[in-house]
């Protein structure tokens, strides 16, 4: 079966997830983010690839970040951008997923920019939808968040190029984190030989090792000479659960301190998908140090997240 | 039948003995990916150009995206010197429908508002679809039907001119 990702040329035209995604692909956005940064420099910030279309931010479940850099690369590739926070609305009367999207289909979206709390809904809007509508899925359930995964793996091209050589240590709950598994496919698949994922059991999937990543419950020992840290937002939700005893525990045995740094390499970089919580995953003194790049990361996501849009509007059904 | 085509080495010559008198020390240049770069390059280092060479892709400014999608090899665009009232000199390696200069040309102006572009190209072979035209031309080629005019480079950088069958 074909990935319904792919249309039959093998063009991208939804991102639903990054795993079964061939590497040309994923080397194909990151490239093309590669120009549009370029654009984000320039006196006018935009480009006309899609005038004319419209992009419709279909936000089941709160997001600021997410949501405000899918409607800035909308708006510099020229489309026109409509944000629905839907929990607020036509939900709570009761209609269905599909329909709401039909409603909006009738609108003439061409684009949805789907996140959901449950895992999946992208896939069942995408195969839904006429055959000239595109779907991103911009984070669902504990499942994927393609377009994190994508600028996280940006971020690293961007400062250490070559993928084959190099050793990534994602950090904390990688259980309930979407973002984790959307990089650790991409890392796979663009051939980094060494991904190791650092945290609690609690808080780390059974069965992790299958992705093709080595487990670690010490931060000693998973830290040790790594080129990338990614650093995982702990949800004040599970501070309070079964999962963990306290905050402060979680910072005391996982949190990133300028110490814990010192065991990666020396040019080691610091990731993090924000929003951060200083002080519970992360040391402010690092969260603020030279070797993050916490902020380009956002810069980068722009760029990658125009990339993705203008690939997919570009593709035929 | 093809007809012979002329040796892109001499017409590079022919632009640098046309263009010689116009450049001065606030000329801008931009090349046009991938033969217009080419192209450019040398006439840069030829004329002695001051300010560093532009490049740029036209991939986001194409008016066949609806049809053909992104190209899959999308170059960063980049122009390293300020455009607002300058004078500048726009390469291109063939000149044919004028849609590669009017994707160009609203590219440059997202950049700033010159104060003209002058167009530069090493071959001109007709069949315009738009109202553009070159002010400096090495050569006008005639091409058959079915044919595409192109420029390679080799590794030791010699430009050639060859006809390619469209695909």
């Amino acid at each position: 079966m074909r990935n319904p990702q792919l249309n039959a040329k093998g063009e991208l035209r939804h991102l639903l997830t990054i795993e079964g995604l061939p590497r040309e692909i994923l080397l194909q956005i990151l490239d093309t983010a590669k120009s549009f940064l370029g654009v984000t420099e320039r006196e006018v910030k935009k480009v006309p690839l899609l005038r004319g279309k419209s992009v419709f931010n279909l936000f089941f479940e709160p997001s600021t970040r997410t949501r405000t850099t899918f409607e800035i690369a909308a708006k510099r590739l020229s489309a026109d951008v409509v944000n629905l926070a839907i929990s607020t609305s036509s939900q709570t009367k009761g209609e269905t997923l599909l329909d709401t999207v039909d409603n909006l289909s009738a609108m003439h979206a061409d684009m949805f920019v789907v996140r959901h709390a449950s895992s999946g809904a992208p896939f069942l809007i995408a195969g839904h939808v006429k055959p000239h509508v595109h779907v991103v899925n911009a984070g669902d359930g504990r499942h994927a968040h393609p377009t994190q995964g994508l600028l996280d793996a940006y971020t690293i091209r961007h400062y250490k190029q070559d993928f084959t050589r190099l050793s990534v240590a994602i950090v904390g709950d990688i259980l309930h984190s979407r973002v984790a598994r959307s990089l650790i496919h991409a890392l796979t698949t663009l051939g980094t030989p060494d991904v190791r994922v650092i945290g609690p059991q609690t808080l780390l999937p059974t069965g992790v090792e299958r992705l093709g990543v080595s487990v670690h419950h010490d931060m000693a020992a998973g830290l040790r000479d790594v080129d990338v840290i990614v650093m995982l937002r702990l949800q004040n939700e599970r501070m309070r659960g079964p999962l963990l005893p306290s905050a402060g525990e979680f910072f005391k045995a996982y949190g990133l301190t300028p110490e814990k740094l010192a065991l990666a390499k020396p040019d080691a970089i610091v990731m993090h998908p924000g929003p951060m919580n200083r002080g519970v995953e992360i040391d402010s003194s690092v969260a603020d140090g030279a070797q993050a790049v916490i902020l380009p990361q956002v810069t980068f996501g722009i760029a990658v997240r125009m990339a993705v849009m203008s690939i997919l509007a570009g593709a035929s059904a | 039948m093809n007809p012979v085509l002329p040796d892109a080495e001499a017409l590079v010559g022919e632009l640098v003995r046309q263009l010689a008198p116009r450049v001065t020390p606030e000329t801008g240049m931009i090349g046009i990916f991938t033969g217009g770069v080419w192209l450019a390059q040398r006439l840069h280092r030829e004329l002695g150009v001051a300010l560093p060479l532009g490049s740029i892709d036209i991939s986001f400014y194409r008016d066949d995206y609806a049809k053909s999608g992104l190209h899959a090899s999308v170059k960063p665009s980049q122009i390293p010197f300020d455009v607002d009232g300058r004078h500048v000199l726009l390469v291109d390696d063939v000149l044919y429908t004028g849609r590669t200069v009017r994707g160009a040309l609203n590219e440059i102006f997202d950049y700033g508002r010159p104060a003209s572009v002058s167009l530069v190209v090493l071959a001109d072979r007709g069949g315009r679809e738009l109202p553009i035209a070159a002010q400096h031309v090495g050569a006008h080629v005639t091409v058959p039907e079915g044919s595409m005019l192109v420029l390679s480079r080799s590794d030791g950088g010699v430009l050639t001119l060859q006809l390619e069958r469209n695909a």
